[in-house]
């Protein structure tokens, strides 16, 4: 490895930069595109907003992928004792069978189907003919086999389109079963724009069927559920440690290394710790209309923000008892991460990276970037809405337009026995004038410096572009992204499912994932790009033998 | 255990499918026309389905994999696709300027109807296809097939490409079938030695076996030629490599374009090879250099220096009909006992051919097309085996079984090395049985009692 950080200029204007990225687009695509990248003014009130959550172009290649995989492969993959059924081809299933790197820890005994792949493999009399008799066959088939107590049914596109009713279907096989809860998303690929209409499908039917189904009140004190953890690489698993540690009881994690179980009392915790804003805020404000549970937004990627995580949970519990322990924690945890950086600070800082990831991962990330002293030059989101960007204060705001207007929208009312509030208006009122804020999130703009482009729904050839012309030191992004970016010679970090690291959450993955960028940046392959002929072509002199 | 609540009593299952042994038709079509070269492939669907092909075949060969979708939305799926593939040919050919699009279908536009063809000529008719460059395209629902019959359509698109000129070029065609870009440089490799000018395609080496060396292309150098596939109209015949891969294409050319075909096995192991190298030798009519029999002899020599560790073992193997055809016969001419074969392609005739196979080794043989791994797994738990040969999800039944395994098809998500070196031909044979023997050998090591603990094997 290298031992020392070169410092690399690299001069570029962003408006030229915007330019660039614009010229080669037909006159129609140029100005769709140009709404969707911004240059960063890093002042609340006067950045020019963004245009997010619009259709990617038909031809234009996108790192995107469909409401299925947001639905199915996002948010309830890793729940490991559900059987998940794929209503639909092949394809879908196979797809999402393993790949998104959710660790599980069912102990030796316990049920976990997530090495399973279950699939009804539509053929095409059942496209002619329909699909619901071979469904409830699947269902009843999975039941005699493994008597889950859970079993959940996706459709994937010719679902919709030939109109079998998975939610008919799933309620009579629930009802003959008696003790297996059995429940359908209607989250066929072409629901919406991007991945995210299927996380808000899978909210409203996790919402609907799974939430509240279990009101025995677990043991433990400082409840919370954390929402937005899917447990890739080990997050979820280092976070649970260091919420052991404190003292704070996790009772559900939604939805990395998740049970059935765990969603069923959810609705007992006494906070919401939401981590991915994009892909779960919608459970989090049902939740607190429903039952009176208030969220508020966290985020353990990253030392610093770990800490400050903890500290926002122990201050709204307010108890002395648990303030003390979590600071202990932090004091505890902190001298590992600084000697850490101490050692490989002097190789990281003032690098460059990019990020395009996410709905709340770029913004996530760059916490950690920070830490090693590595500046984003440019970010954005892959499915991400302008609340992401921008924050929830433009929330009101955001027009909803057609493709929007598709995902269904849940009424939600308090419970008529179980709201409760958590906080009395005193308490609140106590909270608010110490400065604590809930269900509040800035977003990633007011994070990005001024002169920063962020870009919103990336595809293949701005992401090149990107590369060529600002030259970072490290690109993240995800599996498709990866090999092209690293054929330039620029070492690339998958941040959907980690590569093969993790975990980089708290604080033992926050020195995870110092020690990754360290490798990557400062790996000795990146200088292997030339042969020696190839760096000197001119043969000047004969070979001179010993 | 990772597959814990695998029973081993088998139930008849009518409806669900469990741990699949196939995948769908369209990344079979995206895997074939990145064999072709400047070619994008294009997704005409909702954007999962190009998002998913792309990550699984980057995860397989990691390597970039470009291609395009339609992205369809709802609005889409109500009014048809047309609009969203016109835009998209226009964008491609702007941005990308690929010399091909080769468009694929998928279960949603199927299911609405869209005709790729009529949307082909009304792109042609506005003039959205520049002079001198092509749009191919195939049906390929995801609900009928699997992803090798996807591969098949797509080859056989590209065939259709043959614009004949009544004069012979001389050449050959080789359609190589779902291989590794290894495999398809080792044909050509000995094609080149026996002197046989060959058109070969789909082409994948030389795109996804690419080198690091701070450029990317987006169009690599590999892939067939829009001028052979032109040209393999005029080639004096047609070698099809796998009934199910490539016969289509094969017997299309016959009848479009006259050209005489003949579908052989895939060249996996001695006696495919030998058939496809004797195949060479009389449609050229040269003679077979000393070094392919030299390489033949290498093969030969391995299997009976090591055949005390192939004789009798038994084996499971799941995968694609061509492959497990071939590598089955394969299995058989070492001495070995291939018992359980599943793929999950659908085909009566693929039950039938392996039992043909099978038929002298002396023990019952399960196998089943349309199959998956659930069911394979349980046959092991009912007869257990020595040997499991599959594609990376095999590492799960390995682990529970504790089973030698070869990684073996596709997709290899965790393992290195398909790209680089071929399992055809002679030399692919000793490659496979080098990791055969190696696995095997490896398990006596680890379970002899000191004693018994040899130095020498």
């Amino acid at each position: 490895m290298a031992t020392a950080t070169k410092t690399k200029l690299v001069q570029w204007d962003p408006a030229e930069v915007k330019a660039e990225l614009l010229s080669k687009y037909p006159p129609k695509v140029a100005r769709k595109r140009a709404k969707q990248i911004m240059i960063n003014e890093a002042l609340q009130n006067e950045t020019p907003s963004l245009t997010a959550n619009v259709r990617t172009i038909p031809g234009i290649i996108t790192m995107r992928g469909c409401t299925y995989a947001g639905c199915k492969g996002v948010i309830m993959g890793p729940t490991r004792d559900i059987v998940n059924i794929v209503h639909g081809p092949i394809g879908c299933s196979f797809y999402a069978w393993l790949t998104r790197r959710n660790q599980t820890d069912a102990g030796p005994d316990g049920e976990n189907f997530m090495n399973y792949c279950f699939s009804t493999d539509m053929q095409e009399q059942d496209i002619i003919f329909g699909g619901e008799k071979k469904l409830a066959t699947a269902i009843q088939e999975a039941y005699d086999l493994f008597h889950p107590k859970s079993i959940a049914i996706f459709a994937t596109c010719p679902v919709g389109l030939i109109g079998d009713d998975i939610h008919t279907v799933s309620k009579n096989m629930k009802e003959k079963f008696g003790d297996c809860n059995v429940y359908a998303f209607s989250c066929e690929g072409y629901k919406g724009v991007s991945q995210s209409a299927g996380h808000h499908i899978a909210n409203n039917q996790v919402f609907r069927h799974l939430v509240g189904q279990n009101d025995e009140v677990k043991p433990g004190r400082y409840k919370i559920n954390l929402l937005g953890e899917y447990n890739i690489g080990g997050d979820g698993f280092e976070i649970d440690r260091i919420f052991k540690k404190c003292g704070i009881t996790c009772i559900s994690t939604f939805s990395g290394n998740s049970t059935y179980d765990q969603f069923a009392s959810s609705h007992t915790a006494d906070l919401n710790a939401v981590m991915c804003h994009r892909s779960i805020n919608y459970v989090a404000d049902m939740m607190e209309t429903k039952y009176g549970i208030p969220w508020v937004k966290v985020n353990f990627i990253g030392a610093k923000a770990t800490a400050k995580s903890l500290r926002k949970i122990a201050g709204y519990f307010g108890e002395q008892e648990l303030i003390d322990k979590v600071e202990e924690v932090i004091s505890e945890e902190m001298p590992a991460v600084d000697a850490a950086l101490v050692d490989i600070l002097p190789r990281t800082k003032e690098k460059t990276a990019m990020m395009f990831v996410g709905g709340s991962r770029a913004h996530h990330y760059k916490e950690l970037f920070d830490e090693l002293g590595m500046k984003t030059i440019s970010a954005g989101y892959e499915f991400g809405h302008q609340d992401d960007y921008e924050g929830r204060q433009v929330l009101p705001n955001i027009k909803l337009d057609a493709d929007s207007r598709n995902i269904e929208e849940l009424t939600v009312e308090a419970d008529a026995t179980r709201f409760k509030p958590r906080k009395s208006a005193k308490e609140l009122q106590a909270l608010a004038k110490a400065g604590y804020t809930f269900k509040e999130y800035d977003g990633l703009a007011m994070d990005m410096d001024k002169g920063t482009l962020i870009v919103d729904d990336l595809n293949q050839y701005e992401a090149e572009k990107l590369v060529a012309l600002m030259k970072p030191d490290i690109f993240c992004a995800g599996i498709k992204e990866k090999y092209s970016i690293q054929k330039l010679g620029v070492p690339m970090k998958q941040l959907h499912s980690y590569d093969s690291g993790g975990p980089y959450a708290g604080f033992k993955g926050a020195i995870n994932f110092y020690q990754e960028i360290d490798r990557l940046v400062n790996s000795r392959v990146w200088s292997y790009m030339k042969a020696p002929w190839q760096k000197n072509s001119q043969l000047t002199a004969s070979y001179n033998w010993e | 255990m990772l597959l814990r609540h695998t029973p081993k009593d088998i139930t008849e299952r009518k409806a669900l499918t469990i741990n699949p042994a196939k995948t769908c038709q369209p990344i079979g079509a995206m895997y074939a026309a990145m064999g072709v070269h400047g070619c994008l492939p294009h997704s005409h669907g909702s954007q999962g389905c190009c998002s998913y092909h792309r990550s699984t075949l980057t995860r397989h060969y990691k390597e970039p994999v470009s291609a395009s979708t339609s992205s369809f939305t709802e609005g889409a799926s109500v009014f048809g696709g047309q609009a969203n593939m016109l835009q998209a040919i226009n964008n491609i050919f702007t941005v990308y300027a690929p010399e091909v699009i080769a468009i694929h279908t998928t279960c949603l536009s199927e299911t609405i109807g869209d005709d790729l063809p009529q949307i082909k000529k009304k792109a042609e008719a506005e003039g959205k296809i520049p002079k001198g460059k092509h749009v191919i395209s195939c049906s390929t629902p995801s609900y009928a097939g699997s992803h090798v019959t996807g591969f098949s359509s797509m080859v056989k698109s590209m065939a259709m490409l043959a614009e004949p000129t009544g004069k012979k070029n001389g050449k050959v065609n080789i359609i190589p079938g779902w291989v590794e870009p290894a495999d398809m440089e080792e044909i050509k490799r000995l094609t080149g030695i026996i002197g046989v000018k060959t058109i070969l395609f789909p082409d994948t080496s030389g795109v996804l076996n690419g080198p690091l060396n701070g450029e990317y292309k987006m169009f690599p150098d590999g892939g067939t030629t829009v001028a052979e596939l032109k040209s393999c109209g005029d080639s004096m015949g047609t070698l099809a490599l796998g009934e199910w891969c490539s016969a289509e294409a094969a017997r299309s050319l016959d009848s479009t374009c006259k050209v005489p075909c003949s579908v052989l096995d895939m060249p996996f192991g001695l006696m495919a090879t030998d058939r496809f190298i004797d195949a060479l030798r009389t449609i050229a009519g040269v003679s077979i250099p000393d070094e392919i029999t030299h390489e033949r002899g290498q093969l030969v020599d391995l299997i009976s220096d090591m055949h005390q560790y192939l004789y009798g073992k038994k084996v499971a193997l799941v995968g694609d009909p061509d492959q497990l055809i071939a590598m089955t016969d394969f299995l058989v001419s070492l001495d070995m006992k291939p018992i359980h074969i599943v793929t999950g392609t659908p085909g009566k005739k693929f039950e039938k051919r392996i039992k043909e196979i099978t038929k002298d080794i002396g023990c019952a043989v399960n196998v089943k097309a349309k199959g998956d791994m659930f069911l394979l797994h349980q046959w092991i738990k009912n007869e257990p085996v020595d040997l499991l040969l599959g594609n990376t999800y095999c590492k799960y039944i390995a682990r529970d079984e504790d089973l030698p395994y070869v990684r073996w098809g596709f997709p290899i998500l965790d393992r290195q090395g398909h790209q680089y070196f071929p399992t055809v031909g002679y030399k692919g044979g000793l490659r496979l049985l080098e990791k055969i023997l190696g696995v095997l050998m490896d398990r006596q090591d680890r379970d002899a009692p000191e004693e018994k603990f040899e130095l020498v094997m």
